[in-house]
């Protein structure tokens, strides 16, 4: 029972920060609501820098996510609200960083290892193969040659 | 032999690629603005509230932005560095005084000095999002044109002040006559 408790409490307990938030901001159309949430979770608090705007509690967070409704209010698209933000604190606020020459390494190094991996274990299986397998010299092939003759004769 | 070297090899690499990277810090965003021309300002001053403070008043000359508070712990360091640049130099220091209360900012100036040629009043933070401020100590070398040429994260200390600020502001000297 107190552990079904206890384990209740913890469960409630991210939710309800993470409903708290939103309840100041008045959205007349759920899906508002909903675009609101995702552009708050895609963007990075740069106080808690692990969290995104959604999920900190930092004071500037929180004047982030008023600038994003303001903005969402006025009409203003996704794109221009987070190139708003992007001119003023730079690519690291978003947690999915743009592609460009600075970040290649970043979008294509996993498939380069993946790559290059695969390509070190074709050598590795290549060299055992060759390892594995007997060759017979110039003298052995006669003998067996000769042999099999010998047999089906 | 090569089947020891290449995993050495590998193996250096990853450590040098780990020490550098441990020693960046994660707190030091770097800044979009630098090389572009400083935002707006547009708020009123501390001093006299009925007096508002542009950019435009900052043209001319180099200046020195500095984000702080009376709240913020760290700015009470600097302010010894402010109050130091402010005796020593003719670089205006320029205080964008943010999410303060009126009365505690004036009674921060009137206990430890004031340093400031100006200083503009954010009161929601909303010039400070302009600017791109994440954290209270921040300052902006401005050159002349209004364009931002430094930031320093965190608050000034003389060796930034001798490292940084004051080789910029030479340079713009040079750049100008």
């Amino acid at each position: 029972m107190i552990r079904t408790l206890l384990l209740m409490v913890i469960l409630a307990g991210p939710q309800v920060v993470f409903a708290a938030d939103p309840a100041i901001f008045k959205f007349d159309d759920p899906s508002q609501e909903a675009r609101f949430q995702q552009l708050a979770e895609e963007l990075r608090c740069l106080v808690c820098q692990n969290q995104s705007l959604a999920d900190s509690h930092a004071d500037l967070a929180g004047d982030l996510r008023r600038e994003i409704y303001q903005k969402m209010q006025q009409g203003a698209s996704n794109e221009e609200i987070v190139d708003f933000l992007v001119q003023r604190y730079g690519d690291f606020v978003l947690y999915r960083p743009p592609m460009q020459p600075t970040t290649y390494l970043l979008w294509f190094g996993p498939v380069l290892l993946l790559l290059l991996g695969f390509g070190v274990f074709i050598v590795a299986m290549r060299r055992r193969h060759q390892t594995l397998t007997p060759t017979l010299s110039e003298a052995e092939h006669r003998r067996m040659a000769k042999l099999l003759e010998e047999e089906n004769s | 032999m090569l089947r020891y070297t290449i995993p050495l090899i590998i193996f250096t690499a990853l450590v040098l690629f780990f020490a550098v990277g441990l020693q960046r810090d994660p707190r030091q965003v770097p800044s979009p603005f630098i090389d572009k021309p400083a935002p707006e300002l547009g708020v009123s001053q501390l001093r006299t509230p009925s007096k508002e403070i542009y950019r435009s008043d900052l043209l001319g000359k180099p200046a020195l932005i500095n984000v702080w508070a009376s709240w913020c712990v760290a700015c009470r360091a600097e302010h010894e560095v402010l109050m130091r640049l402010a005796r020593e130099t003719r670089l205006p220091i320029i205080g964008l005084n943010y999410k303060d209360e009126r009365g505690a900012a004036l009674q921060w100036l009137a206990n430890l000095g004031d340093p400031y040629a100006a200083i503009a009043v954010d009161t929601d933070g909303q010039v400070g999002i302009e600017w791109g401020v994440y954290g209270v100590p921040e300052s902006f070398l401005l050159d002349p044109e209004g364009v931002i040429r430094y930031k320093q994260i965190g608050p000034l200390t003389w060796k930034v002040v001798e490292d940084k600020l004051l080789p910029l502001i030479r340079s713009f000297e040079t750049q100008g006559g």
